[in-house]
């Protein structure tokens, strides 16, 4: 049905939009803020006894203390820090091995360019964390840098997927040709006209890998794949609250709580750069 | 009494008016061409006319569908009038028709329906039956084929016999057309157009025939309404209104068809 | 192709296989008898193709570590990964369908939106923080199901397997149903704003009947198409899952044998489960077609 052809200007809608990119960002930003603080401090030590073991959140120990005594909350802070690194770095890594590969997958020759599909959908098969658990195996220690490129290589595959068509579209539309007639040369067409247009598309995609990237690194180092201290992410938080379960279930409360909203504000950053980014995509009713 | 009596219809969505109080009605065997440019609100006031207006779109004033008022009414009231009252065929036959199911299915559908409403028994046969018998009476060729067919298996056209054949299955009372040929080529539309007619004559039904194409109205209609933004601006007999049009809008309008027939034609 | 990948990778893995096989401190015999008994003395491409051959032969070696042959410690613990893969992911079906329908359907009342603001949310919560989660409120708190493990007699005792997966069942199939209700909302959507469901109106069909009539089908379409990504994505949440339940199945020997180092193993795992995803895939791909037969006239691959 297609009676409008403007693009629906409904005031509800466009509050419903703001509030989500709105929320996002006041999400993201708080994790943001709190990982910068701690560059410079912190409550307590993170990596000293700062209490009794095992105390229940209290107004000294905002989320309690560890088994070994530390201070609950400030190792959700520092774990914002990481899941910060962690996500960006991972994004960044699938980002240039992504795009690079896409792009040049929609410029090669047929046979190249099914070998290279092919290879994308095969590591897309493979779940995000079995790859990167191989690559954590491969590399033989677990450590923040482990984690980041196996999480990147692990991505890289969906994005290079995504640039790849993004990229045929894009070729194949009437201003590339006029580019081409007018005489510039490829480069400069990839780098004024064909990232221009796909990268609004894909920094949305960008930032749902992110949250992904957050929760596989967390899944990871639950598994024991990951940093260890004192890098200890949330997912670690959550390995060690779950042996101390049975007399102090609050433990696992909190790093979870911080994980959520961190990747829920990505996710509602995501859908409002979405509607931002490309203002005719139609509404769903 | 007409079939379809339209007063004061306005209709509106988030604050903006698409339709500004338009009155027509529609006689029992009587045809009548709405004409408008995209955006006029025609499709809009056909839509308004079953009761099916997508959700975010307000109606006001009266639509008398066969004695029964439909703004406002409720679903289940609406139901049993729509098909019997009005059977509607819109523009676009490839979307209009479920793309999962075989034709023959999907005529049925209608069929089985009028029977249940005229309290006849549903034997398949039968219904198999006037299945082929309807697509024969809209001159599809190869029935067995077609009734076999999904519709991305036949062409454009013959997709908007299906459809056609779908609204005859409820024996309306008035036939909507929404831009039935719009998205045929030209030949396929003369044939469809004819067809109508056709139909129309055939089954003594009353027409609605809704288009942005002139010469297209011309062929079908005895009487045309014109609409501009959602108001109308001239109603009366074809002839009339074409040869010597009262509203600005209106004289455009012929102008332009007038001008591009002249381009048309071969150079004397 | 996946094999190569498969074999690179794990030939990726730092150290000589061998070296896992014996002790330290072996004698240059020793070690030489056992690189041939693993066969990294002969050429890679050889290596390869015995690699093969094996796996044709659904020969998966055997453990380094525990001696015993990779193939029935995999079928062992399929036991287990298995059910808890189907029971999940049929429960996460049960409750995404209907709510993804309704949330497209009452979009406007407000439990519709509830329900997709609460899917949003679902896909956010890694699904090991949800089983951590029910293991302290069920299993601590209310004591009414066991916080982990799997009785040793398998399944020759029903009820205490079956209570011990509900846990985990329920776990998994709170995160996949999230992100399941998105695709079934979607889907759901288009079906509501598509032509033929007005057409059916317009002759005179009840919306719900319609609905069911045309939408269903209509709507099967996109879902089963991601139902082999989101089935392979179950899979790998039962990996994680298990280790919060100490379940004895795929996922926990894969972990335990990427910490030892015990390649065979390793390799059979990553095997069976590859395989079975491109399983799932054909069969969902299989059962694409039969839903839409606009797809069965493609020979080749749609063009992306």
């Amino acid at each position: 049905m297609t009676v409008f052809t403007e693009p629906q200007v409904d005031p509800a809608r466009r509050t419903r939009r703001s509030l989500t990119l709105g929320i996002g960002l006041l999400l993201v930003g708080l994790h943001l803020a709190v990982a910068l603080l701690t560059l410079i401090w912190t409550p307590y030590d993170p990596a000293g006894m700062a209490g009794g073991r095992l105390e229940a959140p209290s107004w000294t120990h905002w989320a309690g203390t560890d088994r070994l005594g530390r201070d609950l909350f400030t190792q959700i802070m520092i774990g914002s820090r990481i899941a910060l690194i962690v996500g960006a770095g991972a994004v960044a890594i699938a980002a240039a091995i992504g795009v690079t590969l896409g792009v040049l997958a929609a410029f090669a020759t047929r046979y190249l360019d099914d070998a290279l599909t092919a290879t994308f959908d095969i590591l897309i098969a493979f779940p995000t964390l079995l790859l990167a658990m191989l690559v954590v195996a491969a590399t033989g220690n677990a450590s923040l840098l482990s984690a980041i490129l196996a999480l990147g290589i692990a991505i890289s595959a969906i994005v290079a997927r995504l640039a790849r068509i993004l990229a045929k579209r894009v070729l194949a539309m009437d201003y590339i040709t006029a580019a081409r007639t007018a005489g510039s040369s490829w480069p400069s067409i990839v780098f004024r006209h064909l990232l221009p247009n796909i990268w609004p598309t894909l920094s949305v995609n960008f930032a749902l890998q992110f949250g992904l990237a957050v929760i596989a690194e967390a899944s990871l180092s639950y598994l024991g794949l990951g940093a260890p201290p004192p890098n200890a992410s949330w997912g670690r938080l959550l390995q060690e609250a779950q042996g101390t379960v049975y007399t102090a279930p609050f433990g696992a409360v909190a790093p979870g709580i911080a994980l959520v909203s961190l990747v829920i504000g990505m996710n509602l950053l995501a859908d409002g750069l979405r509607d931002v980014g490309d203002p005719t995509r139609r509404r769903t009713r | 009494m007409s079939l379809l009596a339209i007063e004061g219809l306005t209709l509106t969505t988030g604050g903006r008016e698409l339709v500004s109080n338009l009155s027509l009605s529609i006689a029992p065997g009587a045809r009548l061409g709405l004409i408008g440019e995209s955006g006029s609100g025609k499709s809009l006031t056909a839509l308004a006319a079953i009761g099916l207006l997508p959700p975010d779109i307000h109606a006001e004033g009266s639509v008398l569908l066969d004695g029964r008022q439909v703004i406002g009414a409720r679903e289940n009231d609406l139901i049993p009038i729509r098909g019997a009252a009005a059977a509607t065929v819109f523009q676009e036959p490839l979307t209009a028709l479920d793309p999962l199911m075989k034709i023959g299915r999907q005529v049925a559908e209608p069929l089985i329906r009028r029977y249940r409403r005229e309290g006849r028994d549903i034997d398949r046969r039968g219904i198999a039956r006037e299945v082929r018998d309807l697509l024969e009476r809209v001159s599809l060729p190869d029935i067995e084929r077609i009734v076999n067919a999904y519709p991305y298996e036949i062409s454009g056209g013959q997709r908007q016999r299906v459809a056609i054949a779908m609204a005859l299955a409820c024996r309306p009372k008035l036939l909507i057309a929404d831009e039935p040929t719009t998205a045929l080529d030209v030949t396929t539309q003369a044939e469809i157009l004819e067809l109508l007619s056709k139909l129309v004559d055939e089954n003594g039904m009353a027409l609605l025939f809704i288009s942005h194409d002139l010469p297209v109205v011309a062929r079908v209609a005895e009487e045309v309404a014109v609409l501009r933004q959602g108001e109308l601006v001239e109603q009366g007999p074809v002839k009339s209104v074409f040869r010597a049009p009262a509203h600005d809008y209106t004289r455009m309008l012929v102008a332009a068809a007038a001008a591009f027939d002249r381009a048309l034609e071969p150079a004397q | 192709m996946a094999s190569i990948i498969l074999f690179v990778l794990l030939r990726l893995l730092p150290g000589d296989p061998a070296n896992a096989l014996v002790s330290v401190g072996a004698d240059p015999e020793q070690i030489a008898a056992a690189r041939r008994q693993v066969g990294s003395d002969l050429p890679l491409a050889q290596q390869f193709l015995q690699f093969l051959s094996s796996l044709a032969r659904f020969d998966l070696g055997t453990s380094f570590v525990s001696r015993t042959p990779v193939l029935e410690e995999i079928l062992a613990r399929l036991a287990v990964t298995v059910p808890l893969t189907l029971l999940s992911f049929a429960l996460a079906v049960l409750i995404a369908v209907p709510l993804g329908i309704l949330a497209a359907v009452k979009a406007e009342r407000w439990y519709g939106a509830t329900i997709s603001v609460v899917s949003q949310l679902g896909i956010a919560i890694p699904v090991f923080w949800v089983g951590i989660l029910l293991v302290t409120l069920f299993a601590v708190n209310l004591r009414l199901f066991p916080s982990g493990g799997f009785p040793p007699q398998g399944w020759s005792a029903p009820f205490e397997a079956l209570r011990a997966l509900i846990l985990p069942v329920v776990t998994i199939a709170i995160v996949m149903s999230a992100s399941l209700l998105r695709y079934v909302r979607s889907a759901t959507q288009d079906v509501l704003g598509s032509d033929y469901l007005r057409t059916a109106r317009a002759l005179g069909s009840g919306f719900s009947e319609a609905l069911v009539r045309h939408g269903i089908r209509n709507g099967a379409v996109p879902v089963v198409s991601i139902i082999g990504i989101e089935l392979a994505t179950t899979l790998l949440g039962a990996v994680v899952v298990e280790r919060v339940f100490t379940l004895p199945g795929l996922g926990s020997m894969l972990l335990l044998a990427i910490e030892q180092r015990d390649y065979p193993n390793i390799q059979g795992v990553l095997f069976i489960s590859t395989l079975l995803v491109l399983l799932i895939g054909f069969f969902a791909d299989l059962a694409q077609r039969w839903i839409d037969p606009r797809l069965r006239e493609r020979a080749g691959s749609v063009q992306q």
